[in-house]
């Protein structure tokens, strides 16, 4: 309590020498959880879309399924069995039927993957209701990043060519019935939405479906014989290998401004030791052994990082709030990643993060505060007094 | 008394002593060979004495008063203060010796630059646990014996070489230790705040019969010491009590 009090004095009476360590640090403190929020609020949102748009409550797959090959395509369907039938009536589940096609748009050749969904579904966010039409045609709803790519708008038509069951390739004219916008670029690039039905028509496979969408809470539950089931977790692999990469990243980031944070106060330290020579030796003289000393250096180090937390509370809460609310917009072109990414991102702060940085950064100034206070056990006191080490 | 042999009566004396020195050497290494600072001393010292070791540079007067501060260890022989051999004491109890009965000033104040007058006098009670109440009031008292309640909120560098010396005392009195050691008090001070702290200590040594031991070769301090202990080359060449002199003459 005595070294805690001593501290404060001491630091408080540096004042200009302390107040520049401690923003500093501050300033590492508010960039680190600045960048975890982010990291944090763009998984989130990441998860929160391919969740509502892609895979629901989590998706059966036929069990030749494998969307990195696609030729496992032509043969990776299979007629439903009854009670996946009442499943879907019920809306516990929706078919999702996959086929490899082939666009015209514009006269060039575009390779496509002609995806059936039932319009009438509601477990994904994808608009399928666009799909619903009274006429003998075939709509089709795309995402933005292919209708800009392939220069296609609403009420466009385009040439579709598929090859069907039984091998035989067929044509016909699609009608982009709507454009969506999604932040999940795997619904979006490359990816013509058609009506289940319509598909099936076409690919001769009737009653048939390549992947099965649970609804999220209500979802189906039970086993299907030559579906496998994938749940959250094995269908997120992707972005949570993603943030794990970024994550890596933002380490890096936080390990060189802690060092650059660590290196002020290392060298405030040593240079203090050294300064302070006269200071220690009035310490002891005054009745502190070496050991309290070092303590009240080592407090007085630690005490930086505890006041760097409470400055960069003071404006670091109102300026992270502040870019949780209005969210942080990512440049032009980063939809291109092949990532689920919002427009914009909102950070997002946990206590955790909070707690975890300020336990980490405590830590690591208190290390680096007690490695050059050491010193001080080998300093004769006499010496020290009158300032006469070098 | 003065350098040389003991006997038992004298050893019976040293018990009742405050201080008591007895055969004391101290070498330091210096190269390959050992440096004597100091060589077969033998002192003793009562309560309320106002002495001073006197003697040129190099002389071991400082050292000496290390010693007695519990700053340094004899190599050879025994210093006893207040009952306690400094050579057998754990840093601990060395810290606790120069916390309770010790208080310390020095040539160049050693006051604490970022604090305010107030709070470097408060120090030595803060480490003593005094509960603030009565800190206040023991700090308020002792800024008042050396004339600087004014200038409590004063930090070192806003003040002179002579009101940083009155606070060193200050800050060296204010747990009333039954021993003040001063190394070299006026040798920054110029002859009017000299005389000054020198009256100050006395008047504390008189009312309060707190032990002052100076180091120094200062005319003007020498001039006010009731007993003057001459070293040279480590050794007490003379030892002088001055009968006429009391305190406050």
């Amino acid at each position: 309590m005595l070294a805690l009090k001593l501290a404060y004095r001491n630091l408080m009476g540096a004042r200009l020498r302390t107040w520049l360590n401690v923003f500093v640090l501050s300033l590492a403190f508010v960039v680190i959880i600045w960048n975890k929020g982010i990291l944090n609020g763009w998984d989130e949102q990441a998860r929160r879309d391919t969740i509502e748009w892609e895979i629901g409550g989590g998706q059966y797959w036929q069990e030749n399924y494998d969307p990195y090959d696609p030729f496992s395509f032509e043969d990776s369907h299979a007629r439903l069995p009854d009670v996946t039938e009442r499943a879907v009536a019920a809306g516990k589940l929706t078919p999702i039927l996959i086929s490899p096609a082939t666009m015209y748009p514009e006269g060039r050749i575009q390779n496509v993957l002609l995806k059936g969904i039932d319009p009438g579904q509601e477990i994904l966010a994808l608009p399928s209701s666009y799909l619903v039409t009274e006429k003998d045609e075939i709509p089709a709803i795309i995402g933005e990043r292919s209708a800009e790519n392939n220069k296609l708008a609403i009420g466009d038509y385009v040439t579709v060519r598929w090859r069907d069951a039984s091998g035989t390739f067929d044509a016909a004219e699609v009608r982009i019935a709507h454009i969506f916008k999604t932040n999940v670029p795997t619904l979006d690039m490359g990816v013509l939405w058609i009506p289940l039905e319509k598909h099936r028509e076409m690919m001769q496979l009737e009653g048939e479906a390549t992947v099965l969408v649970t609804a999220r809470e209500i979802g189906y539950d039970g086993s299907i014989i030559s579906w496998d089931f994938k749940d959250h977790y094995f269908l997120l692999t992707d972005i949570r290998e993603m943030i794990e990469m970024k994550s890596i990243g933002g380490s890096l980031f936080f390990v060189i401004l802690m060092s650059l944070a660590m290196l002020a106060i290392f060298d405030t330290q040593v240079l203090s030791i050294f300064r302070r020579q006269r200071e220690i030796g009035t310490h002891i003289a005054l009745g502190m052994t070496q050991r309290q000393v070092i303590s009240l250096f080592t407090v007085e180090g630690a005490l930086h990082s505890v006041l760097a937390a409470i400055l960069a509370a003071i404006y670091g809460v109102p300026l992270l709030a502040y870019q949780a609310s209005i969210g942080w917009t990512m440049p032009a072109g980063s939809d291109d990643f092949g990532m689920t990414i919002a427009e914009t991102i909102y950070p997002a702060y946990s206590v955790g993060l909070v707690l975890g940085t300020t336990l980490i950064v405590l830590t690591t100034t208190t290390i680096v505060s007690y490695l050059p206070s050491r010193r001080i056990a080998k300093m004769k006191p006499t010496d020290a007094i009158r300032g006469k080490i070098q | 008394m003065v350098n040389g042999t003991h006997d038992k009566g004298a050893e019976q004396m040293e018990n009742s002593a405050l201080i008591a020195i007895r055969d004391l050497v101290k070498t330091f290494p210096m190269g390959k060979r050992d440096f004597t600072a100091l060589n077969n001393v033998n002192l003793e010292f009562e309560a309320g004495e106002f002495a001073g070791f006197v003697g040129p540079s190099g002389s071991g007067k400082t050292t000496l008063l290390n010693i007695i501060g519990s700053l340094d260890v004899p190599t050879h022989g025994e210093a006893r203060v207040l009952g306690q051999s400094i050579g057998s004491l754990n840093s601990k109890k060395a810290a606790d010796l120069r916390n309770k009965h010790l208080g310390f000033i020095f040539q160049s104040y050693n006051l604490l630059p970022v604090y305010t007058v107030y709070e470097n006098v408060e120090l030595p009670l803060l480490l003593l646990k005094m509960p603030t109440g009565e800190r206040k009031k023991t700090v308020l008292q002792s800024l008042e014996w050396v004339g600087l309640t004014d200038k409590m909120e004063s930090r070192p560098a806003e003040l002179s070489g002579g009101e940083c010396q009155r606070v060193s005392i200050a800050r060296a009195m204010v747990k009333v230790p039954e021993i003040v050691l001063a190394d070299e008090p006026t040798a920054n001070l110029d002859a009017e705040n000299s005389h000054h702290i020198l009256r100050t200590m006395e008047m504390l040594n008189r009312d309060l019969n707190t032990t002052f031991i100076f180091a120094t070769h200062d005319e003007k301090v020498i001039q006010y010491l009731r007993r003057k202990i001459s070293l040279d080359d480590g050794q007490v060449v003379q030892e002088e009590v001055m009968v006429n002199r009391r305190p406050g003459d």
